[in-house]
């Protein structure tokens, strides 16, 4: 092997490839073969670095520079200077926003210095396609440590670690290993569920991308525990990388033993196949998603009977989500004492996030449960994007709720986030400022919920549907008083008699909004307008006559030529021909446009 | 209508091979219309009836796979498959303005397909490229950070390939 002095790791998430980091992987390869240095520098491609927002990102070892927004010309400049002359290439350093000083360290950035890297430990860091750099992390390891346990007992340290599901549910991980291995059944399957729908989440995929082998290891692990010797890995057909990544890593493990027949000489055998999802939210539940893997419409049964006891195919299955089992490998290594340790109460770990919307940084996150939402969107979020107010922030996707000012310094764990009326799920966090109307926003849900609604049940079926109806009534400023009432009771009726969890969570936007924000609500229905000005209907556009300069530069702007008045004079908007469209007040210079 | 395949005799045995590919078993059924979607680009209804005959089930449970999977289509889409990202993280940063422009732009709704078979459009929940939203997907490629107003640009793109 060779000794290299430097390494250059580029970030190949998703987000940073659709911003040409393969292109600057091209070029940094190719300057460095042209400085004749390709026995001293090598370049890897890892998987996501976290902080999406500064993408793409190139990262040197041993000295630990951070380069943010590369491009592919800047290649060049990177090896001639920094690597080189020693010299760093300040104007691709990250700024701080707070000092306005560079900062060249990760460990040196407000993102970073809160975080606590357990199931992300590897990401950004080893190339996910070479087993080999996973091993000298200590990958396999907590593996082979697990064959020289009984299964009773590497369950007692998950049991004993607090692990609880990452899937959303939280429901802890070491008794449903349990559940699984006390069946008796001639065979039975461990599933890996990477079938990440919550739009605007995007933690499995960052972690089957940037170190598969973690998630192998881990069935592996949960497959000898619970007397399993087929996995299998179910993941959205709309993940290729992560698919991709996946098959070279399994093929690599084969190759060294550490999957299929026999495995480390110890006579256990496990392999893994890969199931494809086709785009159905649903079938993140796990009776829908077995019935998928079955090749069925992806509807959800009644439990019980669980998975654990009767899953794929009639077999005992157990299903675990893949931050579940990247947190596997490192509390078998460490010990549940040291995972213990971190955490609150009843929520042990850390939890990874997608820290996404109306932040200044847009990224992938891993806190201690415990970390505070304010910590998570002030500290490691950088605050509101383009200093605008915070408004909510939205945790669990389509079944979680919205949070408001008022829960900032709540702490993260799953009771805390359940109690306030959202939950944990699988980590999406959205956050909202005051130009997000709420009533649009619990709409937006709904629709969601609506399209991927499986059918099976009614209350799921046709009470989301007619929430939805309502809503649109409201935002359309033709709602009433009782609508709202009507709104509320709907919604409970679906949460208490819908089959699946997708039905029984999906009026949580609704009543969580309806909750934090009545106000609002009363200002769509009573008031007919949206505080928010979001909701098209209720808008209303004025021109400020004092402010008004008579440029013309709306007129001309203007779709349906609704805005009328002579040069230097100040104009009006005609209401009656006015669609709301909005793009004068993107255009006026003055701020003139107002709307009510 | 462009890009619509002919059920010749080589496609209904390219699509029985796959069938047979997956040892013709009726728990495979996504594994193949995910095979034959890719290779045919859609699965129409006369595709649905040949697996539903070679895995010896109702054509109406394939059917119900197919329209139930927001994955599978039963219309041909465009050369260039135009996705809009209406994600939350997307929504909340306009993604609903950009679908919008697409639709003005293209003039035709969700779903459909351009007359000179160039452009479909459709939208997708989120690509997992939050930190560049609102992302559109046109085939491969990612587009981030969109505004109606670039909108016209990326189509132009596309339109230059054709020139």
């Amino acid at each position: 092997m060779s000794h290299y002095s430097s390494h250059i790791l580029v970030c190949g998430g998703t987000g940073c490839r659709a911003s040409k980091s393969s292109e600057i992987i091209d070029n940094l390869r190719a300057a460095v073969n042209e400085a004749g240095l390709p026995e001293d520098v090598l370049v890897i491609k890892t998987g996501c670095f976290g902080f999406c927002e500064q993408g793409p990102i190139v990262k040197i070892i041993p000295d630990n520079t951070f380069y943010v927004g590369v491009k592919p010309e800047d290649a060049r400049e990177i090896v001639n200077e920094h690597i080189i002359k020693g010299r760093k290439v300040e104007r691709l350093l990250y700024t701080a926003p707070e000092t306005g000083q560079h900062v060249s360290d990760s460990k040196h950035m407000n993102f970073y210095k809160k975080q606590v890297r357990i199931a992300l430990r590897n990401c950004g860091f080893i190339d996910p396609e070479n087993i080999n750099e996973y091993i000298a992390r200590n990958g396999y390891a907590a593996l082979s440590k697990a064959l020289q346990m009984t299964p009773d007992e590497v369950i007692k340290e998950v049991m004993d670690s607090g692990l609880r599901g990452r899937g959303g549910g939280g429901f802890p991980t070491g008794l449903k290993w349990k559940i699984t291995r006390d069946v008796q059944a001639e065979q039975k399957y461990v599933v890996c569920n990477a079938d990440e729908g919550d739009p605007g989440a995007f933690m499995d995929r960052s972690i089957l991308e940037g170190d598969p082998n973690t998630v192998i290891e881990a069935m592996a692990i949960n497959g000898y525990c619970t007397g399993a010797s087929k996995g299998l890995i179910y993941i959205r057909a709309e993940y290729p990388l992560a698919v991709e990544r996946l098959k070279i890593a399994m093929a690599q493990a084969r190759e060294l033993g550490l999957l299929g027949e026999n495995i480390m000489g110890t006579g256990f055998s496990f392999d893994i196949e890969i199931r494809y999802g086709a785009g159905a939210f649903v079938c993140g539940e796990e009776t829908a998603l077995i019935h998928s893997m079955e090749g069925k419409r992806g509807e959800a049964t009644v439990k019980p009977p669980f998975p654990s006891e009767s899953g794929y195919k009639g077999y005992p299955t157990n299903v675990n989500n893949v931050e579940t089992y990247a947190n596997i490998p490192p509390i078998l290594l460490n010990g549940a004492e040291w995972f213990t340790k971190i955490g609150t109460a009843k929520s042990k770990g850390t939890k990874v996030f997608a820290l996404a919307g109306k932040v200044n940084n847009v990224g992938l996150i891993e806190v201690p449960m415990g970390t505070t939402l304010r910590e998570v969107i002030f500290d490691i979020g950088g605050g509101i994007k383009d200093g605008k107010k915070f408004k909510a922030v939205q945790t669990g996707g389509p079944s979680g709720g919205c949070l408001t000012e008022r829960h900032l310094d709540l702490p993260i764990d799953y009771d805390n986030l359940l109690a306030a009326g959202s939950m944990m799920g699988s980590g999406g966090m959205i956050v909202m400022d005051e130009s997000d109307c709420m009533v649009a926003v619990s709409k937006f849900y709904l629709q969601f919920t609506v399209e991927e609604s499986c059918g099976k049940c009614a209350p799921c079926r046709i009470g989301n549907k007619r929430m939805y109806e309502i809503l649109e009534k409201i935002t359309k400023g033709d709602g009433t008083m009782e609508d709202l009432d009507k709104l509320k009771n709907l919604a409970r009726v679906v949460k208490d008699t819908a089959l699946c969890g997708l039905g029984q969570t999906s009026p949580n936007p609704v009543l969580s909004t309806m909750d934090n924000f009545w106000d609002e609500y009363v200002a769509h229905v009573k008031d007919k307008t949206c505080p928010a000005h979001q909701c098209r209907d209720l808008s209303h556009y004025f021109i400020d006559p004092t402010q008004c300069k008579g440029c013309t530069a709306c007129a001309r702007v203007c779709p349906v030529g609704a805005i009328s008045g002579v040069v230097k004079q100040p104009h009006a908007i005609d209401p009656l021909k006015c669609i709301r469209c909005g793009s004068c007040m993107s255009k006026c210079k003055f701020n003139a446009i107002i709307i009510k | 209508m462009k890009n619509t395949v002919c059920m010749c005799g080589s496609i209904v045995d390219k699509v029985k091979a796959i069938c047979a590919e997956f040892n013709n078993d009726p728990g495979e059924l996504i594994n193949i219309l995910h095979k034959t979607q890719e290779m045919l680009g859609y699965l129409p209804s006369e595709v649905q009836e040949i697996i539903a005959m070679a895995l010896d089930i109702p054509a109406a449970k394939v059917y119900g796979v197919v329209t139930f999977y927001s994955f599978f289509t039963m219309k041909p889409k465009g050369k260039y498959p135009i996705s809009v990202c209406l994600g939350t993280a997307c929504y909340v940063r306009g993604a609903e303005s950009v679908l919008e422009e697409f639709k003005d732009e293209l003039g035709i709704g969700v779903g459909e397909v351009t007359k000179d078979g160039l452009f479909s459009l459709d939208c997708l929940r989120c690509v997992g490229a939050c930190g560049l939203a609102p992302v559109v997907m046109v085939g491969e490629k990612v587009f981030g950070r969109l505004t109606a107003e670039s909108v016209r640009g990326v189509l132009d793109e596309f339109y230059n390939k054709e020139k």
